[in-house]
């Protein structure tokens, strides 16, 4: 069993009656067994070849979870071509350059909305030839002969898989470990996007190694929430899914995530660090909202859930008053509120993707969620570090997971050799040398280094670690996530390297802050509105100055502490390419783009007028301006902090 | 576009006239609604848009003129008998039950399609058990439609405007009406509000063959969306046709704009 589709028939025999994939649809969770999914898979192999799709050819998949959408990419599998899964959100221009790179002649896209974006896109791509759909809503009176219903795809893959029952099993048969499995184009932080290309081995090697080690088995459930074009969704249900034979739930709809969690309870969870902020931001603006008496178990117990909460869940010793109360705000506090995020039966849980604010994961540690941090990339197939129950830190990733050799160059860059290592980056061998050197060993672009305990610590991207002009060490993303640890504070983007301070640009939460302004009876008419607002700006000061009090008593970056700031006038979107479709700040690209914004911070200017270009969702563009005004937060002497602590 | 077939006259009105006392809020009005089409009342304030829709549905009775839905011929419609042949509403200000879910809201608009009694649905016995699981499939299914799934459990009362619109419109297509009237269903609404509530209403035209009678402000909705429009002033009919020979009419040009006297 060295191939998804050899996993997946073998699930089929052994545990054919157990739940494969769940789907809320129209309000009440269907089921797909095993057994159920193999055949679907089966039948839609069998159409997919009769269109025309080969192996080693690539079929572009566009969609949000969905069972058929899973169905289609394992199908694919089947015949030994390479499903290449595109992000849901990307307008159409994005989709051009994957297709085009990869030749790519069959499509499947989820709804009306993608086959709306690959119609338009047509032109541009003549490879393009099938474009197969799933939701046939909106789509009845379109004509084009491109197009392909999942429906009929079915029924004509059933008629021929009955003329010949053992055409897929022959396929299937012909696969081998270390032919490619998935392509996946990375989120392009910098530059073209590159096809990261995984076998059939790279993928399943870590995602069994990581099963092993965390005991998953088909008894557990996740919920597959996030973009299945991103490698981590792909390994943890998909590749996982089929190693181990668990359940994969999709939601009913985006916005139904928080519900749909709660009605599944998953075992099996991960969630990148700005979900879990996200999170939290929601618990807190409903405690704000709640009766005094509320707020007062709330903040008592977690007053002691953060002081023993976290040793608990790591088994250190704990007195045994603490433990008493640390029941008792179990059953009043925090098990309601592990019930209220749907976290009830999580068993394992993995936070990724960026440095998580030593807070927030404390949080959910703190209230009995075992949440850990792991480390790895798309080249990677996600598992390089995993941190073991019992040893979780929040400023480490872990230690190596077994397989997995790490060294740190002498840039501080972290270098893997593993057997998840990508094959290539597709029709790109010069990227692919300056990735991975002779040895084998890929280049992460992460600066790190061996903690004493051995786990690896990563600071930022080897790139972005600066230094001011009088040399203190500027890691930026460190800064802007203290930032971020306040509801209030949605992004934010920090500036310093060789200057002679640190200044930075705020991107307020609107929902937290809406809020905020209601409680004051403040009456406001949308983002830019709150956004440049006095008071709003003292309240950000005020986040500000608690940063700086806190980056005064570190004494190597006690010299990073933020002097001033503004409020943005818009919220960085990844649409504007201010962010990166797993919505990460491009600091370089923004720094460029509001150039003049920086220069008036460094300037020592009160206020600057602001012209911006700005890029409505259906691809219009507009002008838009206003003046931003600029503030100076207090900042605190090293030593004088000392002396107040 | 459009692969719907638009038919031959369903329902007519016939100089209508409706008066309060002695406000003539309609005066000989007559107009047709075909099969499947989309049909725009239009009209400056107070021109008789909503009164018309009024007496469509069997809330006003006229004093004059008659009104006919297929085979059939009325002098006035009561609501209940214009509900019973599948005509169906929204209403200018939502009338929805604001501290009900949104899909107990859209369960009440399949009430008319219950045949058990009370005391069946009180004790939740075998019939009113299958009843109930089929018209829950069925508010579910416009729940799908409509794209209102994460509010489903969510007091009406607690939505935003453009969403209780939406609900309104789910509520009415419960009723799986022939004819559906709409009253102002833009009113209020941001353009993205607009342009979701557009695409569903021509959805509703286009998937379920509904025939649509509305009544709307933004011109650019009603010159996109309708295939016909009648334009009311102070009571009287003073256009009927395309959307582009009413836009081309001088009279409507005159009504909205005002004359110089």
């Amino acid at each position: 069993m060295d191939t998804f589709p050899k996993l997946l028939m073998h699930h089929a025999q052994v545990r054919g009656d157990r739940p494969a994939i769940r789907e809320k649809d129209l309000g009440i969770w269907q089921t797909w067994t095993w057994r159920e999914f193999a055949d679907e898979v089966r039948a839609l192999a069998c159409a997919l070849a009769a269109e025309g799709l080969k192996r080693g050819e690539h079929m572009a998949i566009v969609g949000d979870n969905r069972p058929r959408v899973y169905a289609a990419l394992a199908a694919a599998q089947c015949l030994g071509a390479i499903p290449v899964p595109l992000y849901q959100d990307a307008v159409a221009a994005e989709m051009v350059f994957p297709i085009e790179n990869a030749a790519i002649a069959h499509a499947f896209a989820e709804d009306q909305e993608q086959v709306d974006k690959l119609l338009e896109i047509l032109p541009k791509c003549p490879s393009l030839t099938r474009i197969y759909y799933d939701d046939p809503r909106g789509l009845r009176h379109y004509a084009q002969a491109a197009l392909v219903g999942y429906d009929k795809l079915l029924e004509s893959g059933r008629a021929s898989l009955a003329r010949d029952p053992g055409f897929v099993d022959r396929e299937i048969q012909k696969g081998q470990a270390s032919d490619p499995a998935a392509m996946f184009f990375t989120s392009g932080t910098t530059g073209v996007p590159k096809g990261v290309v995984h076998t059939h081995a790279s993928l399943i090697g870590p995602s069994r190694t990581a099963a092993e080690l965390e005991k998953l088995g088909e008894d557990d459930v996740i919920l597959a929430y996030l973009p299945p074009a991103w490698i981590g969704q792909n390994i943890f249900s998909c590749a996982q899914a089929f190693v181990t034979g668990y359940c994969i739930c999709c939601p009913e709809a985006p916005e139904t995530v928080m519900t749909d969690m709660r009605e599944v309870g998953p075992t099996y969870y991960f969630a990148p660090p700005r979900v879990l902020e996200a999170l939290l931001t929601q618990v807190s603006i409903r405690m704000d909202d709640a009766s005094w008496i509320k707020r007062w178990f709330y903040h008592r117990f977690m007053a002691v859930a953060s002081r023993v909460g976290g040793a608990l869940l790591d088994g250190a010793p704990v007195s045994l008053l603490d433990r008493l109360l640390y029941g008792l705000g179990d059953l009043l506090v925090y098990g309601p509120l592990r019930n209220v995020l749907g976290m009830s039966r999580v068993r394992v849980g993995y936070t990724a993707g960026e440095a998580i604010g030593p807070d927030l994961f404390k949080f959910y540690r703190s209230i009995g969620i075992n949440l850990k941090q792991l480390y790895g990339s798309t080249e990677t197939a996600v598992f390089v570090c995993i941190q073991p129950n019992g040893q979780v830190r929040s400023d480490t990733v872990g230690p190596a997971v077994p397989g997995v050799e790490l060294k740190f160059s002498p840039q501080r860059e972290l270098l893997i050799r593993s057997p998840g290592l990508f094959t290539e980056y597709y029709k790109n061998p010069q990227a692919t040398a300056a990735a991975k050197d002779a040895d084998g060993f890929f280049h992460t672009g992460d600066a790190g280094f061996f903690a004493a305990d051995g786990h690896v610590k990563i600071i930022d991207r080897v790139k972005d670690v600066g230094a001011l002009s009088e040399g203190t060490l500027f890691a930026p993303k460190y800064l802007e996530n203290k930032l971020k640890f306040f509801p209030y504070i949605k992004e934010a983007v920090c500036f310093g390297h060789a200057r002679d301070k640190v200044c930075a640009f705020i991107n307020i939460d609107p929902e937290a802050i809406g809020n905020w302004a209601e409680k004051r009876n403040m009456p406001y008419s949308g983002y830019t509105d709150l956004a440049s607002r006095d008071e709003v700006y003292d309240l950000v000061r005020e986040c500000i100055e608690r940063v700086n009090a806190d980056l005064s008593r570190e004494a190597e970056i006690a010299n990073s502490q933020i002097h001033r700031f503004l409020i943005l006038h818009k919220e960085l979107d990844a649409d504007d390419e201010e962010l990166t479709r797993t919505r990460k700040v491009r600091r370089g690209f923004v720094g460029e783009k509001y150039a003049a914004l920086v220069e008036a911070l460094y300037a020592g200017r009160e206020a600057v007028h602001v012209e911006a270009r700005v890029r409505y969702e259906d691809g219009r563009t507009g002008t838009f301006s206003a003046d931003l005004k600029i503030r100076n937060a207090k900042t605190f002497a090293p030593a004088a902090a000392k002396r107040a602590a | 576009m459009s692969g719907r077939h638009i038919g031959g006259v369903m329902l007519s009105v016939e100089n209508v006239s409706l008066s309060f006392g002695g406000v003539k809020a309609l005066q000989e009005v007559s107009f047709d609604v075909r099969e499947h089409e989309v049909r725009a009342i239009i009209g400056p304030n107070g021109a008789g848009k909503s009164s018309m829709l009024n007496v469509l549905n069997g809330v006003y009775h006229p004093q004059q003129g008659k009104i006919r839905f297929g085979e059939r011929e009325f002098a006035d419609m009561d609501s209940h008998e214009a509900a019973a042949l599948g005509i169906a509403r929204t209403f200018q200000n939502i009338a929805l039950f604001k501290g009900m879910t949104v899909l107990d809201n859209i369960m009440t608009g399949r009430n008319l399609k219950m045949r058990c009694n009370f005391l069946q649905q009180a004790l939740w016995i075998g019939p009113a058990r299958r009843e109930e699981l089929k018209h829950r499939r069925a508010a579910e299914e416009i729940i799908d439609f409509l794209e209102i799934q994460h509010i489903r459990r969510t007091p009406v009362g607690r939505l935003p405007y453009g969403l209780q619109k939406r609900v309104e419109l789910g509520r009415a297509l419960a009723a799986e009406p022939k004819v559906l009237l709409l009253d102002e269903p833009m009113a209020g609404m941001n353009l993205e509000e607009k342009q979701d509530m557009c695409r569903f209403v021509l959805e509703v035209n286009d998937q379920f063959g509904t025939t649509l009678v509305l009544i709307e402000h933004d011109m650019g909705v009603v010159m996109d969306i309708s295939d016909r429009v009648v334009v009311l002033d102070y009571g009287r009919k003073i256009a009927d046709g395309s959307p582009e020979e009413v836009r081309k009419n001088q009279k409507v040009i005159d009504a909205y704009l005002g004359v110089a006297h």
